[in-house]
C-alpha cells in the first residue's frame, strides 16, 4: 500500500482525498489544510491524521506521494519540499506562478527521479483522448485552424474578494479556466509559441480577468483562437471544447461527444464521408471509483500506476505543465502591449 | 411503503444531458419557462405517473408553488427531492472556498447562528450544520408529500471515498425523525456504497444507481453490480438505464427485468408519447 497525503482541502483537494481514499492500492494517511473547521470535521469523523503544517505532515507520515491542491501561490514551496525528500508529487493546475520557479521544480523532479504529474484532467476524458489519437493519425490532413474554448458560471456577479481575486496569486480566469484549454491545445495540436491580440477582460471581478481572448500561433505555424470566459451563466458547469479544421475535414470535440466531418470517406478508421458522431458512452475510461467524472479517478490511477511501476508519466508531467505556464506568460505579456 | 415502479426525473428540464452539451443547450431553451416544465409534468401525470424525483434546483421552488396552488389536482402527487443541487455549491467553492460557501448558503449568518465563538463552536457541531443545510434545501417543499429524500451522488460518493461513514447514519436518522421520510442515496459506486452503509448500520437502504446493460457509469464493474442486485439487501432504484441514450428503451428495460429486486426505474423525457412509451415498457418488464 502506498502512503498518501493531501495538502489543501478545497474543491479539488477534497475530491482527490475521496478518490485516493477509495483507491485499493493507496492508504490515505494525512490531510493538511489551514481551515480549523475542515480539519475538525476529519478529526471527528475519520481516522486520518490531520495537519495544519504541510512540512510536519511530510516529515511525520513517511509519505510515498503527496497531492498539492493548495492555492497556486503555495505550489512552489510545497512541491519543492516534497521533491527534495524524494516524494512522488501530484500538483494541481496551474503549476507555478513564475517560469523560473516552474523550471526549478521540473529540474528537481528529474534529479530526484520521482513521478511528477499535474492535474490537467481533460486528457483523461475519452473524447479528447480520441481526438488526439485521430489527429496523430492525420485524419484531417494539413491543419489550417483551430479554436479552443471554455465557458462556465464561476463569477456571475460582482462581490467580495477571495484568493482568486488577486492576479499575482493566479486567481483569474487565465490561470484557472484558460490553462485547461491551452494545455489541451498544446498536447493535442502542438505547443503555442506566440500569442497575439490577447485580451484579459474584467467583467464582474475587480482585480482579475473574467475572460481571456487570444490568437495563438503554434510551432508548426498554424494559428487559432482561444476564447475563454468564466462569467457565462448560460453554461451550467465548465464546458471545454476544441474545434480543429484541416484540409480533409473538421472535428469538434467536447467532454461528451466528438463530431467528425470528412470531405471523403476514410478507410483505415471506417469513417464515412460527411458527419460521424462518437459519444463518451463508448469512449469513457473505465474506473473503479467515480466522483464527478471518470477523468478525476483516471488521472490518479495513472499517477499511482507510474509509482508502482517505477516509470514516468507520459501525460501531464511537470514539464508539460510548465509549457502551459509559458503560454500563460506569453498571453499576459501580449495583453500588456 | 413500496415506491412506484416509475419515477419521473428532471434532468431534461435543467439542461443535463450526459451525451451532448449541444442537446443540453436546446433543453435549456425549451424549458426556459416554468410553465413548460409544468406542462410536461401534467402530461406525465396524465399517463399515470405520480412521483417526480428532482434536484433541489432553485426553479423547483416555483414548481412547488404551482403544486401548492392546486392541491386537489396534485393530491396524489409525490416528490422525491434529491439534495443538494451540487453545481451551485461546486461553483461557489471554486470561488469562495469551503467557509465562504457555508457563509453564502446557510440561511442567516451561520457564524451568528452559532453565536459562541463562531467557527470554533461550529466545528463541535457538524451534525447541526448538516441539519441546517438539509432544512435549507427542504424549505421549498413545505406542504408537499416527500416520502423519500435522496442525497445526490456527488455528496454520497465524496463521503464514501473520504470514509466518513457516520455521516450516512446521521443523515438517515435526521431524515426519518424530522421529515418522517425514507432516506435515499444516489451513487455512482453501488458496490462500495452498500458496504459502507452496512458499516454505518443503515439497513435495507433505498439506493439509486446507474444500471444498464453496457455498464455505463457503473463503477466497480457491471459484474459487481449484478452480484449486488442478486445478493444484497437493499431497495434498488435504477437510473441511467438508457446509458445516456446509447440503448433503446426496450432492450434497456428488458435487461432490468432480470433483477426482480429492482423496485423503481427513474427516467426523464420531454414528450408525452415518449413518456407513455417508456412507462409502458417499464411496467411490462419490472415486477
Amino acid at each position: 500500500m502506498l502512503r498518501a497525503g493531501i495538502i489543501g482541502l478545497g474543491k479539488m483537494g477534497l475530491s482527490h482525498a475521496s478518490i485516493i481514499g477509495a483507491h485499493p492500492s493507496v492508504e490515505m494517511v494525512g490531510l493538511c489544510d489551514t481551515s480549523a473547521l475542515v480539519l475538525e470535521a476529519f478529526r471527528k469523523f475519520s481516522k486520518v491524521n490531520v495537519y495544519d503544517d504541510y512540512k510536519k505532515m511530510i516529515d511525520v507520515e513517511k509519505l510515498d506521494f503527496v497531492v498539492v491542491a493548495s492555492p497556486t501561490k503555495f505550489h512552489y514551496d510545497m512541491v519543492k519540499y516534497a521533491l527534495e525528500r524524494g516524494i512522488h508529487t501530484f500538483c494541481e493546475k496551474p503549476f507555478s506562478l513564475t517560469i523560473d520557479e516552474g523550471q526549478e521544480l521540473v529540474k528537481l523532479a528529474m534529479e530526484k527521479n520521482v513521478v511528477n504529474q499535474a492535474g490537467f484532467h481533460n486528457h483523461f476524458i475519452g473524447t479528447f483522448r480520441e481526438l488526439k489519437r485521430l489527429l496523430a493519425g492525420g485524419i484531417l490532413g494539413e491543419i489550417v485552424h483551430f479554436t479552443g474554448e471554455a465557458y462556465g458560471p464561476v463569477v456571475v456577479k460582482e462581490k467580495g474578494e477571495t484568493w482568486r481575486s488577486d492576479p499575482r496569486e493566479g486567481g483569474g480566469c487565465l490561470f484557472d479556466y484558460a490553462s485547461h484549454v491551452i494545455n489541451l491545445i498544446q498536447e493535442i495540436l502542438g505547443p503555442p509559441v506566440k500569442a497575439s491580440g490577447s485580451q484579459l477582460k474584467k467583467i464582474y471581478s475587480k482585480k482579475v480577468e473574467d475572460a481571456v481572448y487570444s490568437i495563438l500561433t503554434l510551432e508548426t505555424g498554424v494559428s487559432g483562437v482561444l476564447s475563454v470566459n468564466w462569467s457565462d451563466e448560460t453554461y451550467r458547469k465548465m464546458s471545454t471544447s476544441l474545434m480543429v479544421m484541416g484540409k480533409k475535414g473538421k472535428i469538434i470535440c467536447d467532454a461528451t461527444e466528438l463530431k467528425i466531418y470528412l470531405k471523403e470517406a476514410e478507410r483505415k478508421e471506417h469513417h464515412d464521408k460527411g458527419w460521424t458522431i462518437k459519444y463518451i458512452t463508448d469512449l469513457a475510461i473505465p474506473v473503479d471509483f467515480y466522483l464527478r467524472g471518470e477523468e478525476y479517478s483516471a488521472q490518479i490511477d495513472n499517477f499511482v500506476e507510474c509509482i508502482l511501476n517505477n516509470k514516468q508519466t507520459e501525460i501531464n508531467s511537470f514539464e508539460q505543465a510548465l509549457r502551459t505556464d509559458r503560454v500563460i506568460d506569453l498571453i499576459i505579456k501580449d495583453s500588456k502591449n | 411503503m413500496r415506491m412506484d415502479k416509475v419515477l419521473f426525473g428532471d434532468n431534461q428540464f435543467f439542461a443535463v444531458n450526459h451525451l451532448s452539451d449541444e442537446k443540453s443547450r436546446q433543453q435549456a431553451i425549451r424549458f426556459k419557462d416554468d410553465d413548460s416544465i409544468i406542462r410536461v409534468l401534467d402530461q406525465a401525470i396524465e399517463t399515470g405517473i405520480n412521483t417526480f424525483m428532482c434536484t433541489t434546483h432553485d426553479r423547483i421552488g416555483n414548481i412547488c408553488n404551482h403544486l401548492r396552488a392546486y392541491p386537489e389536482k396534485y393530491s396524489g402527487f409525490r416528490i422525491y427531492p434529491c439534495m443538494p443541487y451540487a453545481h451551485k455549491y461546486a461553483n461557489a467553492v471554486t470561488e469562495l472556498g469551503v467557509i465562504g460557501t457555508i457563509k453564502q448558503y446557510v440561511p442567516g449568518n451561520i457564524f451568528s447562528t452559532f453565536t459562541k465563538g463562531g467557527v470554533a463552536y461550529l466545528s463541535k457541531d457538524f451534525i447541526k450544520l448538516m441539519e441546517i443545510l438539509i432544512d435549507a434545501e427542504m424549505k421549498m417543499f413545505r406542504g408537499i408529500n416527500t416520502p423519500v429524500i435522496f442525497i445526490q451522488n456527488v455528496v454520497v460518493d465524496l463521503i464514501l471515498g473520504l470514509k466518513l461513514y457516520d455521516i450516512f447514519a446521521e443523515y438517515d436518522a435526521y431524515i426519518r425523525k424530522k421529515y418522517k421520510a425514507e432516506p435515499g442515496y444516489i451513487t455512482m459506486n453501488l458496490p462500495a456504497l452498500l458496504g459502507a452503509l452496512k458499516i454505518a448500520g443503515v439497513e435495507n437502504p433505498i439506493v439509486c444507481s446507474s444500471i444498464n446493460k453496457i455498464g455505463f457509469r457503473m463503477s466497480g464493474g457491471i459484474e459487481a453490480y449484478e452480484k449486488c442486485l442478486a445478493e444484497e439487501n437493499f431497495r434498488p432504484v435504477a437510473m441511467q438505464v438508457l446509458a445516456a441514450g446509447a440503448l433503446r428503451p426496450k432492450e434497456a428495460i428488458e435487461y432490468l427485468g432480470r433483477f426482480p429486486q429492482i423496485e423503481s426505474v427513474l427516467f426523464g423525457a420531454s414528450s408525452k408519447a415518449h413518456i407513455q412509451e417508456t412507462k409502458e415498457i417499464i411496467e411490462k418488464f419490472i415486477h
